[in-house]
């Protein structure tokens, strides 16, 4: 069953079309990457499914609600749950306010404190506690946002390059984390150019080129398809 | 819901600060024991604008918003309380007339706020627009001293200002003297209690969020443009308060009031004071205003050359505010020294422990 559906979606920006005439479905239950080359319009989709920008015609659906004209909290508020490109946590709080404020909706009281224990155990946050967000390192910021995506228990994880920054080590243990939650039921949208972490998480791909679907499928096939291989892997990838 | 007292947001905790707390608190209530009733009301004087300067540490401290208009509520409301205290007929209706004027401010607020907000009018805009607001107020104000600018019997009266309306009163007790100055102690100390609850409560814990990054806290869920207009409407209710408690007072009020020149002050007395926090903003905005009124004794326009440096001083040397730098340079003096005396004592038990265990 589709979970996000995006029927002829197009944006332009003056004269430029960013994104032009994309339909795309991510199911219920998969982790679904979205891939291409530099430009390709994959952030700019991204945010038009997270409600950043509008789109310039076209509709997106979630959980077969059309909820192309609602803001962004509205889309949090129906169980998405986000987590941009660079980190975008708040930066003059502590790392446990952080993840309050993303949990205080759902838990509250002696709940919230153990719920707030368990995710920063989780994200090897638990010795920074208390220190304020903008001290962490780049990849300890990703995850601190990412925990603080998953503090909503969304229905459907969104990650906008969740791995830029981080070293190979915590790039993998982020795809098992994410593979962990899906096996928990979570869907999940990835936006990534690291083809490691996409072939560690991906079920199925989508590949965009100049603002239009390219290819999509499982990753094998992605990677046999010498168009998407000149596009965008390298041949020496596809081989 | 008094653990809200306590948080991440305000500084100051435990049993020495409500210790300090109460011993200020306490000074405050005897102190029309020992000064004559002149000084009273001068102190009364001062603290009718710690409204207007908490209100604004909530909006702009907490809030990320930069209000400039703090002085167009102070004069919507001081205004409001005079044309409603003449025409209900003054008596116990003033108290009437101080709520409704407060109500009033709030009304216009969230009116202004509402087409700022969700306009998308953020930053150094929020500002200009408030000026703008808060001048063209003034402006009018001043343009009403012909007899045709009246409501009811109350005439606006022009650059002259506005005059007739009754002080507070309850029965045929006028609230003056030492009786405003205790009416004055009691709602600071419930407007600063029920700040910091609000700052410390989850609604706080968004307020600062959105300040930090609007479209983070957005992209958790919440709608930031309501908590900013709560937000602009709880500060403005403030400055409100201080204006219809202005009239009263002095039972008149003037367009001088809302001017530019008073539009500056709060700005001044919140970031000298520390916009970050509700209690470096009480402390020095009254330091402030007690200051400013002493050398206004001998020249205005020197307290108003000092207000200028102190801005400088506060934007060039302590851009967070020297009182709650202050402030926050002795708790972690005294949480230094705490930890220092818990390591001694821990190193002591531990020497007297047996070698076994």
């Amino acid at each position: 069953m589709a979970l996000v559906e995006v029927k002829g979606v197009s944006k332009r920006f003056g004269g430029l079309t960013a994104v032009s005439d994309v339909d795309l479905t991510v199911d219920a239950g998969e982790v679904h990457c979205l891939i291409g080359p530099n430009g390709a319009g994959k952030s700019t989709l991204f945010k038009l499914i997270v409600g950043l920008y509008p789109p310039t015609q076209g509709s997106i659906l979630f959980d077969t609600v059309d909820i192309t004209a609602e803001r962004p909290y509205a889309r949090v508020q129906r169980g998405m749950s986000i987590k941009m490109q660079a980190p975008s946590v708040f930066k003059e709080l502590p790392v446990r306010q952080n993840i309050q404020i993303a949990l205080q909706e759902r838990l509250s009281g002696a709940e919230r404190i153990t719920e707030e224990d368990r995710l920063l155990t989780l994200l090897n946050l638990g010795p920074d506690s208390e220190k304020l967000a903008g001290a962490l390192s780049h990849g300890q910021q990703q995850w601190l946002e990412i925990g603080m995506a998953l503090a909503l228990k969304p229905q459907l994880l969104l990650l906008d390059e969740p791995t830029a920054g981080m070293s190979p080590e915590e790039t993998f243990k982020t795809g098992e984390l994410i593979k962990s939650f899906n096996a928990e039921g979570m869907t999940v949208l990835v936006v990534e150019h690291d083809m490691a972490f996409v072939r560690q998480v991906a079920q199925r791909v989508t590949v965009l080129h100049l603002g239009k679907i390219f290819a999509r499928g499982n990753l094998e096939n992605i990677l046999q398809d010498e168009k998407v291989a000149e596009i965008y892997l390298g041949k020496t990838h596809a081989h | 819901m008094f653990k809200l007292l306590e948080g991440p947001q305000t500084l100051g905790r435990g049993k020495i600060f409500w210790s300090c707390f109460l011993a200020v608190l306490a000074g405050a209530l005897t102190y029309p024991l020992f000064a004559d009733s002149y000084d009273v009301g001068n102190f009364a004087y001062f603290l009718i604008w710690i409204f207007m300067a908490l209100g604004l540490c909530l909006m702009w401290g907490y809030g990320g918003m930069l209000s400039f208009g703090q002085t167009l509520f102070f004069g919507i409301a001081g205004y409001g309380y005079g044309v409603l205290a003449i025409n209900m007929g003054g008596g116990t209706a003033t108290i009437a007339a101080l709520v409704l004027s407060v109500v009033l401010a709030m009304l216009a607020a969230g009116i202004l706020g509402y087409f700022m907000i969700w306009g998308g009018i953020n930053g150094i805009f929020f500002g200009i627009v408030t000026l703008s607001a808060t001048l063209v107020l003034a402006f009018f104000l001043g343009q009403t001293a012909g007899p045709e600018w009246h409501i009811g019997p109350a005439r606006l009266n022009g650059f002259n200002g506005m005059k007739g309306m009754d002080p507070l009163t309850v029965g045929d007790f006028y609230i003056e003297g030492s009786a405003l100055y205790y009416t004055m102690i009691a709602l600071i100390v419930i407007v600063y209690l029920a700040l910091r609850m609000l700052v410390n409560s989850g609604i706080g814990n968004v307020i600062v969020a959105t300040r930090e990054n609007p479209q983070r806290a957005e992209m958790l869920g919440y709608d930031v443009r309501k908590y900013q207009l709560l937000t602009f409407v709880i500060g403005s209710g403030l400055a409100g308060l201080s204006g219809a408690l202005y009239t009263s007072w002095g039972q008149f009020i003037t367009p001088s009031s809302i001017g530019l020149p008073a539009a500056a002050m709060p700005i001044v007395w919140v970031a000298f004071s520390g916009r970050n926090d509700l209690t470096a903003t009480l402390v020095g905005s009254f330091l402030l205003l007690f200051g400013f009124q002493t050398i206004t004794v001998y020249s205005q326009q020197a307290a108003l050359v000092l207000m200028g440096a102190l801005l400088l001083a506060t934007v060039m040397l302590a851009p967070q505010g020297f009182v709650l730098g202050i402030g926050k340079l002795a708790a972690d003096w005294w949480g230094g020294r705490r930890r220092r005396d818990d390591g001694a004592v821990a190193e002591e038990a531990g020497r007297l422990q047996p070698e076994e265990s």
